[in-house]
């Protein structure tokens, strides 16, 4: 669905999407590695379990919250891939609590 | 506000009772008044209103209600168990589900002095119920861990009584308004209210360029009712106290139990609350100081709390009178006028709706609401 622009610097960072390997740009973010792996949901919200993708790529809807390197909940659009990043679904809340 | 191209006819004018003010507590009233068939008006002042009912933690609480005023805790009391008639009513009524949950409540304490003054408390309580009992337990540590997952070392005990929940404090306001237009009541927002022409059973209120007609009047306007009482010969002194809260992160349920402070609401956020300020008006100021307390004193008690994120804060005025009790006034200069101010606007929704609005619609309130009146701060009733 989605495609890197042509003219964009070399894909040299990989980072893990739901465990599958995926390369990025120096300098993506999270989200935009999302997108390129292709997934079909990165979550589905916590109340109403509607499935959710990165949408507005600038830190403003909250819909592309993941679980990155283990922590939950992290805006995937504000965070820059690092390499071996892993960046995980949510399905539904966070888990918390003494035993999270 | 859209205005009438024309002024309302007054056959269309007249209303069996006008409730004044649109939060949880005129709604609660003015959705026990239409279910005892009055055709009622109420009147919501709008966006500019202090709006407590917004800012409210959700709990029905009642095991700290009422030290030393044994009235109070017995109408907390009523309330709480006509709580779970209420959210049927309106649940079928509205479809909406106010998420009451009652499985007991805990205060928790976090140092021994904390303990022992909670156990003397309690203990007070149960004496001063009488014949109507105060059921609660003094918890030590490894009980409370029974209950409530991960607690801090902090936690020394807690005081348990079986008769605290937590409901959904803004889905309570939407289901009563849902229910009381559903009954076929008139909502009005945005509708100030500017002058109100008092006589007996007969009462004129204008309000943002309508005016209607009652014998029926009840003031529910939370703090303003500090200025409107006056206007049907009551008084209502309350002042505000600003209550902050901190809202987590959704989780998956984690809570079992509501504790005083920390609850977790149907959705899956955590509530952090019970500050108390006394900032005058002011609602739009946050004092990180007590946020910082708040949270510390949430991460003390359940130290897991801190990992979760905080993604909103708000604070908003408790309405208050001088001994934090309730205040429900009949006029006696102008019969068929009421005033409801209270802080515990969940909590007390069901008796507001059940067994208060009854008593309006009847036109006196029962001897148990007595002692409730303003002229314990020495408000004189004004003699016709």
């Amino acid at each position: 669905m989605y495609a890197q622009r042509p003219e964009v610097r070399p894909a040299t960072v990989e980072v893990l999407v739901d465990g599958r390997p995926v390369l990025v740009p120096e300098g993506a973010s999270a989200a935009a590695a999302v997108l390129v792996a292709g997934l079909p949901a990165l979550r589905t919200t916590p109340v109403g379990a509607a499935p959710r993708l990165p949408y507005c790529m600038m830190g403003v809807c909250f819909d592309c919250l993941a679980e990155i390197d283990g922590v939950p909940n992290r805006q995937a659009c504000m965070v820059t891939v690092a390499p071996g990043m892993r960046i995980a679904p949510q399905r539904g809340a966070r888990i918390a609590g003494p035993r999270a | 506000m859209v205005l009438p191209a024309q002024p309302p006819s007054p056959a269309q004018d007249r209303h069996d009772a006008i409730v004044i003010g649109g939060g949880l507590v005129g709604a609660a009233i003015a959705y026990g008044l239409a279910e005892q068939g009055l055709d009622t008006l109420l009147l919501d002042e709008g966006d500019v209103a202090h709006r407590a009912s917004r800012g409210n933690f959700g709990l029905v609480w009642v095991q700290s209600k009422g030290l030393g005023a044994p009235h109070y805790q017995r109408w907390s009391r009523q309330s709480a168990a006509a709580w779970p008639a209420l959210a049927a009513a309106l649940a079928t009524r509205t479809g909406l589900d106010t998420a009451l949950e009652q499985p007991g409540g805990l205060h928790l304490c976090l140092s021994e002095e904390e303990f022992s003054a909670r156990a003397a408390r309690m203990e007070r309580m149960r004496a001063e119920a009488g014949n109507l009992g105060f059921e609660y337990r003094m918890l030590d540590r490894s009980e409370v861990a029974e209950r409530l997952p991960g607690i801090g070392p902090a936690v020394v005990g807690a005081s348990w009584t079986p008769y605290d929940g937590h409901a959904g404090a803004l889905t309570l306001l939407r289901a009563l308004h849902a229910a009381f237009r559903d009954l076929g009541g008139t909502y009005r927002p945005n509708a100030a209210v500017a002058r109100i022409d008092a006589a007996p059973h007969d009462f004129r209120v204008t309000a943002s360029g309508m005016t209607a007609r009652a014998p029926r009047l009840v003031l529910a306007a939370g703090l303003g009712n500090a200025v409107l009482a006056p206007m049907v010969g009551l008084a209502a002194p309350v002042r505000p106290e600003r209550g902050q809260i901190l809202v987590t992160e959704r989780a998956r349920p984690v809570l079992p139990v509501p504790t005083v402070n920390v609850r977790q609401t149907a959705e899956g956020s955590l509530l952090i609350g019970e500050s108390k300020e006394d900032a005058g008006f002011d609602a739009q100021t946050q004092i990180p100081s007590v946020m910082r307390g708040m949270a510390r004193r949430a991460v003390l008690a359940m130290p897991w709390i801190a990992e979760l994120n905080i993604v909103r804060a708000w604070s908003a005025l408790r309405v208050m009178s001088a001994d934090g009790l309730p205040i429900y006034d009949r006029s006696e200069r102008f019969p068929g006028a009421f005033t409801a101010n209270c802080h515990s606007g969940v909590t007390l929704a069901a008796a507001h709706a059940q067994m208060l609005a009854p008593m309006i619609a009847a036109g006196a309130l029962a001897p148990e609401l007595l002692p409730f009146s303003a002229e314990r701060f020495g408000h004189v009733r004004t003699a016709a």
